[in-house]
């Protein structure tokens, strides 16, 4: 039995999966497909094609590339706008016949080609532009009658004018530059090519008309009523894909130098496959510059390995088709279903023994009722009080669910204030010695509040870890938080992989997903001081002023932590098998800590953390408001010496004013207690404390 | 506020009036002054052989256009069409001269081009692809593989020894060319499937509203696969007309513009494409117009690529009135809808 369950400890802690829903809930994991594709394909192609990577090859293909791509960039512009035009390749034959008229049968100089190819490039996407844009005709089937008229002018134009652009060749030095020349190694079309998609890039991801563009295509309702102009951004969109696709038409002709009768035809096919394989969605506002050069590189290779393997044009025809279809099919799923998969695969758990306590016949933890005479304060008036705390002049501070900070005045706490806004729910909450009032806000980070109310940000990142996944440097959940002597910020985050929202997931997890954190203020520097910590929460310093007192929750028990002095970089655990879950630890009267229980223990769920299987199938076949969770709709209070020995245990058998403690603060012979999901805060009487105590005293040795 | 307008039969505006508002009537409006203009001014344009020519060649663009007008009423489109009509009735041919009986093969021929609809169909109902890309990149691949693995000849003639089949597209039924009968045929069988059965009203439901039709219980999905099957077997009806009446089948009309003039057909009748209305009267009109246009055309003497931009045009405009008559809505226009 033994061995079987350290199996299975050993099987979920290091082949949870957790990787799988980590990976899939990162951005990059959309551009990271079609790059698979591509290793892929270039595997299996140099297979087949043994010369398929040679110098010269590569030449040849990067030419290509800075043709083809400029074509796909500019469908990636007018697909990301929400659109489509597929008139793209009649509108490159249409160019190239404007470049080759203006180099080769009129004579004109070099600019003045380029200006007229430039010129017959916008005309297209103006046409296109202004039909869908401001007519709103439907983009597909506009730009499908497009491609007919367009096509329809070259078929007109190109016979009458064939003899005579074969007959002359330009004489141009830039022009041959332009076809053949290379930079650095480079051919000049190729970085012409680079610059124009590093450009693109940065409007796009960077500049207020890329965002435009993108919101015009991820939710056109929305541009509009947030005042963007649609018509004009779509309107552009298409022009800009007219130039794009007159400057990769100029630099074929420049390769090239004439120009067939098939030229363009099917080439929106083979661009929409390329655009499409590099990630960017049909319907608009999803894509990039980087996935659509991904894409267009695989199709070229692709291609270019069927001709090379001399297979007929019209198994390539069929190639391309079922690829567009695989890939329009993957696309549609995959961002139907994303979000699907990762809320079944996220919740990764892990084995968790919580071995049952003794029950004595002096069991610390007998019922009572003790709480029942509490004395309310703010009913109804707070929501989510997690951590109560008082200054020096006994008021009262308190977080709320609102992104708040409210302030009850003594003594008699009736009249409350606003003291700060801060936007995010503030959770722990301690005093620095100057009276500045530092408090962990859930989803935020930690952050300080003078005594005038005015809110500063203390931190919100620390070291990123070298071999996580999940962006570890950003401060999701910090919990609580308490300041050494010397002004050092010590607090707790409960989880890194679940936001304030869902911090009960963790729950389901059992693993070790928090950590400690320091802030020193003389460097500024955040740090990790320990991780894989089981939700830790409460933490306050030892009056050695070298350790520490944290709570892990979901492990039920506390530790301390030498963070300084001779035992530095010692942990031991203090208190083990708990009841319930600890919440916040404050310090108490005549040395003494207080501990808040959020929740019982239960001994089902207890089991289901000895089964991460069972879990791990709830999470994916049944809803999550089906899961087992955790009881923390009932708990208690406990005082503590630092050694860990239970001295007292204040219990609301009743349960209706504080079944569910979070946190709880010892001022001047009143306790005070908090609750995450609780509307008031309660305080009642120590009948066997040092009336006089307060934190601030006991902290920095004053009254 | 403005009483709503109730209008009853008398009030309603004058015929002349009224012809002008919808595009249907402005379509039937040009189709009229086109064939006076051509009567007038083209000599041979009104005589019975020209006529019999014109219905003939235009019946098989609006056999096709019947399919196309299934499909565009639900709010879908199929591109394939051609290529689903040309690799059919190409294979059939092929597997007669290759010794199977002519009956066999036009049954596997059937079989194949309602096969391919079924698979276009499926990936738009259950693979949620979007039709226009569906049936544009199925286009790409039936043509890819009847040209690599069922023939490799682009020109199929009519095997011997399949006289009936002549009859098909070079017959005549008391003085009109079968094709002709064919086509009249098929209007009375669409109008009466579009007009008077659950299927046909279902589709409507489907183009007007597509969330609401599913929500009211319509079969979406196998709805959508069964239209696409249909257009799929129209087309492949249509390729046996246009084989039998030219006595080949060339697989070049793949790519030929031939689809663009199908869709000329549908939208100049007046089935919008957002889907939710048009009839087979709708087609029966975009045909004759079309076919008075390029006849017209033909009789002129103007180059085929000057042809291909006039049509090009045509459309164009055709859609500009479109979405003119029904226009889209900032606030109500559906993400996503190309």
């Amino acid at each position: 039995m033994a061995g079987r369950n350290a199996l299975i400890r050993f099987r979920y802690r290091y082949l949870s999966g957790r990787l799988v829903g980590e990976v899939l809930s990162k951005s990059w994991i959309d551009a990271a497909i079609p790059v698979v594709a591509l290793l892929v394909t270039i595997g299996i192609m140099s297979f087949l094609i043994p010369g398929l990577l040679g110098a010269g090859h590569i030449a040849d293909l990067a030419r290509q590339l800075a043709e083809f791509g400029l074509i796909a960039l500019a469908l990636t512009i007018v697909i990301m706008s929400g659109g489509i035009d597929l008139s793209v390749g009649s509108m490159f034959a249409l160019c190239v016949l404007a470049a080759l008229v203006g180099m080769n049968v009129l004579g004109l100089p070099f600019p003045t080609a380029l200006a007229i190819t430039l010129a017959a490039g916008s005309a297209c996407g103006l046409l296109n532009g202004v039909l869908i844009g401001y007519l709103r005709l439907r983009a597909f089937i506009t730009t499908l009658v497009t491609l007919v008229i367009f096509r329809a002018l070259y078929d007109i134009v190109f016979p009458r004018l064939a003899s005579a652009i074969v007959g002359s060749t330009p004489d141009s030095a830039a022009w041959d530059y332009l076809g053949f020349g290379k930079v650095q190694g480079l051919p000049v079309s190729f970085v012409i090519f680079a610059v124009i998609a590093v450009a693109i890039h940065v409007t796009l991801s960077r500049l207020r008309p890329g965002w435009r563009l993108r919101a015009v295509g991820g939710a056109r309702r929305s541009a509009y009523n947030a005042g963007i102009n649609v018509k004009r951004t779509v309107c552009l969109a298409y022009v800009t894909s007219g130039l794009l696709t007159a400057i990769a038409a100029f630099l074929f002709s420049a390769r090239l130098g004439s120009t067939g009768a098939d030229t363009g035809i099917g080439l929106e096919i083979a661009v929409l496959t390329a655009v499409v394989l590099g990630g960017v969605s049909l319907g608009g506002g999803r894509g990039s510059v980087g996935g659509t050069i991904v894409g267009a590189t695989l199709v070229l290779i692709l291609t270019n390995g069927l001709i090379r393997l001399s297979t007929p044009g019209s198994v390539n025809q069929l190639l391309l088709g079922v690829i567009l279809i695989l890939a329009v099919l993957f696309d549609a799923k995959w961002v139907k279903n994303r979000g699907k998969i990762l809320s079944k695969v996220y919740v990764s758990p892990a084995y968790l023994d919580l071995p049952e306590q003794a029950r004595t016949k002096d069991d610390p933890f007998a019922l009572n009722d003790r709480l029942r005479d509490v004395e309310l304060i703010g009913l109804g008036a707070v929501e989510g009080p997690e951590d109560v705390v008082l200054d020096g002049q006994d008021n009262l501070y308190t977080g709320t669910r609102h992104g708040t900070i409210v302030r009850f005045l003594a003594p008699d706490y009736v009249r409350s204030e606003v003291f700060a806004r801060i936007g995010g729910h503030p959770l722990g909450l301690a005093f620095a010695e100057n009276g500045d009032l530092l408090t962990c806000v859930g989803g935020m980070g930690v952050y300080r509040v003078s005594p005038e109310g005015a809110v500063s940000c203390v931190t919100d990142e620390t070291n990123r870890s070298w071999f996580s996944v999940i962006d570890d440097s950003r401060l999701r959940l910090p919990d609580d938080l308490d300041i050494a002597p010397d002004g050092r910020i010590f607090f707790s985050e409960a989880t890194i992989r679940y936001e304030m929202a869902d911090w009960i997931l963790d729950a389901l997890e059992g693993r070790g997903n928090g950590r400690l954190i320091c802030h020193d203020p003389a460097t500024g520097r955040t740090r990790t001081v320990l991780g894989g910590l089981i939700f830790p929460n409460g933490i306050t310093i030892c009056r050695d002023g070298q350790s520490l007192l944290f709570a892990e929750t979901w492990a039920c028990r506390v530790s301390r932590y030498w963070f300084d002095g001779p035992h530095k970089g010692r942990r031991e655990v203090v208190l083990a098998d708990l009841p319930g879950y600890p919440d916040n630890i404050n310090r108490g009267a005549n040395g003494t800590y207080w501990i808040a229980l959020l929740g019982l223990r239960t001994p089902t769920f207890d089991l289901a953390m000895r089964k991460p299987a069972f879990r791990r199938r709830m999470a994916r076949r049944i809803a999550a408001d089906e899961w087992l969770f955790p009881n923390v709709n009932r708990g208690c209070v406990m005082r503590i010496a630092e050694n860990g020995a239970v001295l007292d245990v204040l219990w609301d058998a009743a349960g209706e004013n504080h079944p569910s403690i979070t946190s709880t603060c010892e001022h001047k012979g009143y306790l005070y207690f908090g609750g995450v999901s609780n509307n008031r805060i309660g305080r009642i009487r120590l009948p066997d404390t040092d009336p006089a105590w307060t934190a601030q005293r006991d902290y920095w040795g004053r009254t | 506020m403005a009483r709503p307008a109730i209008i009853r039969k008398d009030d309603r505006p004058p015929f002349h009036a009224r012809l002008l508002r919808s595009q249907e009537g402005i379509v039937f409006s040009l189709a009229v002054l086109a064939f006076v203009l051509f009567a007038i001014l083209l000599p041979g344009f009104l005589s019975t052989g020209n006529l019999l020519v014109l219905v003939r060649s235009v019946s098989i663009l609006g056999i096709l256009a019947l399919g196309m007008a299934l499909v565009v009423i639900a709010r879908g489109i199929d591109v394939s069409m051609i290529a689903t009509m040309v690799v059919s009735v190409s294979w059939a041919f092929v597997i007669t001269r290759a010794g199977y009986s002519f009956e066999l093969a036009l049954l596997i021929g059937a079989v194949f081009a309602i096969a391919a609809g079924v698979i276009i169909g499926v990936l738009i109902a259950f693979g949620d692809v979007p039709p226009i890309f569906a049936t544009l990149a199925a286009g790409s691949v039936i043509y890819g593989t009847g040209r690599t693995f069922f023939f490799t000849l682009e020109m199929q003639n009519v095997p011997p020894d399949t006289d009936w089949f002549s009859v098909i597209g070079q017959g005549n039924v008391l003085g009109i060319p079968t094709t002709v009968v064919f086509f009249a045929v098929l209007c009375g069988l669409f109008h009466l499937v579009l007009s008077r059965t659950r299927f046909g009203w279902m589709l409507y439901a489907m183009g007007s509203n597509p969330n609401a039709a599913r929500v009211t219980g319509v079969p979406f999905r196998p709805m959508t696969v069964a239209q696409y099957a249909i257009s799929a077997f129209v087309a492949y009806l249509a390729g046996l007309i246009l084989a039998s009446s030219a006595a080949a089948i060339n697989a070049r009309l793949f790519n030929s513009t031939m689809i663009y003039d199908i869709l000329l057909v549908v939208v100049l009748g007046g089935i919008g494409l957002n889907g939710g209305h048009g009839s087979v009267r709708n087609v029966v009109l975009g045909t004759v117009f079309v076919g008075i246009l390029l006849n017209g055309m033909t009789i002129l003497n103007i180059d085929y690529t000057v042809q291909n931009l006039v049509k090009g045009i045509v459309l164009l405009l055709a859609i500009v009135v479109d979405s003119i008559v029904n226009p889209r809505d900032e606030q109500t226009s559906q993400q996503g809808d190309l």
